[in-house]
């Protein structure tokens, strides 16, 4: 290698791959800036693509470099299944597709750092000099340890999210074991730095315990937190290929890698705050575990409805509010919900969609599968523009939603929701209620607004429902 | 490049990213989050290197992994951010453009 480094041309080989990788850093950067704006977003993606394909063709020049085949040959078959894969996988389902990418990412830098420490510990095992300083074995374990947990724990987000997982693992005393695995690795950890790379199966056994506690950690957290799981795995994964640029010596990886650990971690609090959780109490809480029969009983009776009375409310209403729910998005309904305010909308009445934070699986997911259907993003309201707006609303129709909704969450101190920011659809005139049959929402608490004097039930698929309402609302003429 | 070097440009970059985030709406964390996830598929040029570099059947198996693993997560990261990006128009736009 010594040798390879001093031959001709190396010199300005690297200035050509360092001017390259500065490039794409400003590009990467660039685009994640013009990405923060709904009307610039677009062009965001195809600046940080560049900065990447510059990137990757230049790292071809890279002195000292072979294997060119099994080089080629891997990024060919990831890019094609990756490439397949995202093109055909569903709106509904991307934040599982987010959660099994960015695992990939996590995977890789775990491997180089398997590379580097592997080498380093059949090196001292042959009492070969050390060739990596102190500082760099940490990074390259510390990198590894991040780097495999976001892998194995990804691929747990993903396997629950896809519901290829339905099973939620807890046992007691499952902090005290996840702790002693994590613990485990990083005193391997330790002992791999301070003895030069120690032996092949001291580096085994960091990646064994890293991995395993990647799933222990994420088997406990129910698929309604997964969301800012996955959001934290990013952050995690960009610090671990921050330090993986350490060990490689390559500021592109250093710069894009922190950036993404840092703006991930800034959306995650974000998403944490929008559910109004912190992210310890997401990470290790019991929430949804099945207690919750403190929560006071709901009083009441739950009204039903026929669509064609909901038609006729709506055809003759000024304001009509929609608040769209996951459920929603699994009906499929949201082109036929579109249709139907297309039709009020042309008969004069006013029309808004109202998004919570964390409708859909992540915050913004709902904009991503209503755009899709067509709707224009400034119909779209989120919690706090359209809060007070409900009191003046004939109807709110919700579809698909319901924590998201449940009144308790302003009233009841002992319910579990108790605190988190809701829309106020009850607030509204009339509500609609669009839903399958009588069973309680995601986080399994009754909801306070269905048996209020002012909501009607109309039962039934959601894409169903929307097709006799867009029937109803033609039959008024 | 030394390693108090090596500290600026993180720290910096740390700034950068926290910046870059601090003033985004709602609607595209989801969007951004898919964008981040792509950005740090840059992870493919170290796994590059380290393929490129391996010597050992021990390591060739474990770079050609780590190297397809990371133009996953890049090209598939990629192929996501694209797709829900296409759909954010304004109903401005639509009009213009006909279609709805």
């Amino acid at each position: 290698m010594d040798d390879v480094m001093q031959a001709p041309g190396v010199a300005s080989r690297f200035l050509v791959i360092d001017i390259s990788y500065f490039l794409t850093a400003a590009l990467f950067i660039m685009g994640l800036k013009r990405m923060s704006s709904p009307v610039s977003a677009r062009s965001g993606i195809l600046w940080a693509g560049a900065g990447m394909l510059v990137a990757t063709l230049v790292t071809f020049l890279y002195p000292g470099m072979s294997n060119f085949e099994l080089i080629i040959a891997a990024i060919v078959v990831g890019s094609l299944i990756a490439w397949w894969s995202g093109k055909k996988v569903a709106m509904t389902d991307m934040p599982q597709m987010i959660a099994l990418y960015n695992g990939m990412g996590g995977g890789a830098a775990a491997a180089i750092a398997a590379v580097e420490l592997y080498r380093a510990a059949f090196a001292n095992a042959a009492q070969q000099p050390a060739h990596h300083s102190t500082v760099v074995m940490s990074l390259a374990v510390v990198g590894g340890i991040i780097g495999a947990i976001s892998f194995s724990g990804s691929l747990i987000a993903w396997a629950k999210l896809q519901g290829v997982l339905n099973r939620t693992v807890r046992f007691g005393g499952q902090k005290f074991v996840n702790g002693l695995l994590f613990l485990g690795a990083l005193a391997v950890g330790v002992i791999v730095v301070l003895h030069h790379g120690a032996d092949p199966l001291h580096v085994s056994l960091i990646f064994a315990l890293a991995l395993l506690f990647g799933v222990a950690m994420t088997l406990p957290i129910g698929g309604a937190d997964m969301p800012v799981v996955i959001s934290l795995y990013n952050a995690l994964t960009g610090l671990a290929v921050a330090f993986e640029g350490f060990v490689m010596n390559n500021a592109a990886m250093i710069i894009a890698g922190t950036v993404v650990g840092s703006a991930g971690t800034l959306l995650t609090q974000l998403m944490a705050k929008a559910m109004n959780r912190s992210l310890a109490n997401v990470l290790f809480s019991d929430f949804g575990s099945g207690g919750g029969g403190t929560a006071t009983e709901v009083k009441g009776s739950m009204k039903p409805i026929e669509a064609s009375d909901v038609g006729v409310m709506m055809a003759f209403a000024s304001k009509v509010i929609v608040v769209p729910g996951y459920g929603m998005a699994v009906a499929q309904a949201q082109h036929k919900v579109w249709e139907m305010c297309q039709l009020l909308i042309e008969r004069g009445v006013t029309v808004k969609f109202a998004i919570h934070p964390v409708a859909g699986r992540m915050p913004g997911h709902m904009n991503v599968l209503l755009a899709e259907a067509g709707v224009p993003y400034d119909l779209i309201a989120d919690l706090d523009e359209i809060n007070a707006e409900f009191e003046t609303a004939d109807v709110a129709l919700i579809i698909g939603a319901n924590d998201v909704v449940n009144p308790v969450a302003r009233t009841d101190k002992s319910s579990p929701i108790y605190g988190m920011p809701i829309l106020n659809a009850d607030k509204a005139k009339n509500v609609i209620v669009i839903k399958r049959g009588q069973g309680a929402g995601f986080s399994g608490i009754e909801n306070a607004l269905f048996f209020l004097d002012n909501t009607r039930m109309l039962y039934g698929d959601g894409q169903k429902a929307a097709a006799e309402l867009v029937n109803a609302i033609k039959a008024v003429g | 490049m030394t390693g108090i070097v090596a500290l600026y440009i993180f720290m910096l970059a740390a700034f950068t990213g926290y910046e870059i985030i601090a003033k985004v709406p709602v609607i595209l964390h989801t969007p951004l989050m898919s964008g981040s996830n792509f950005v740090h598929g840059i992870v493919l040029v170290g796994a590059m290197v380290a393929l490129g570099g391996a010597t050992t059947p021990l390591e060739k198996a474990i770079g050609f992994i780590g190297v397809l693993l990371a133009a996953g997560n890049a090209v598939g990261g990629y192929v996501v951010t694209e797709r829900m990006l296409e759909m954010f128009k304004s109903s401005g736009a639509r009009k213009t453009g006909g279609g709805h």
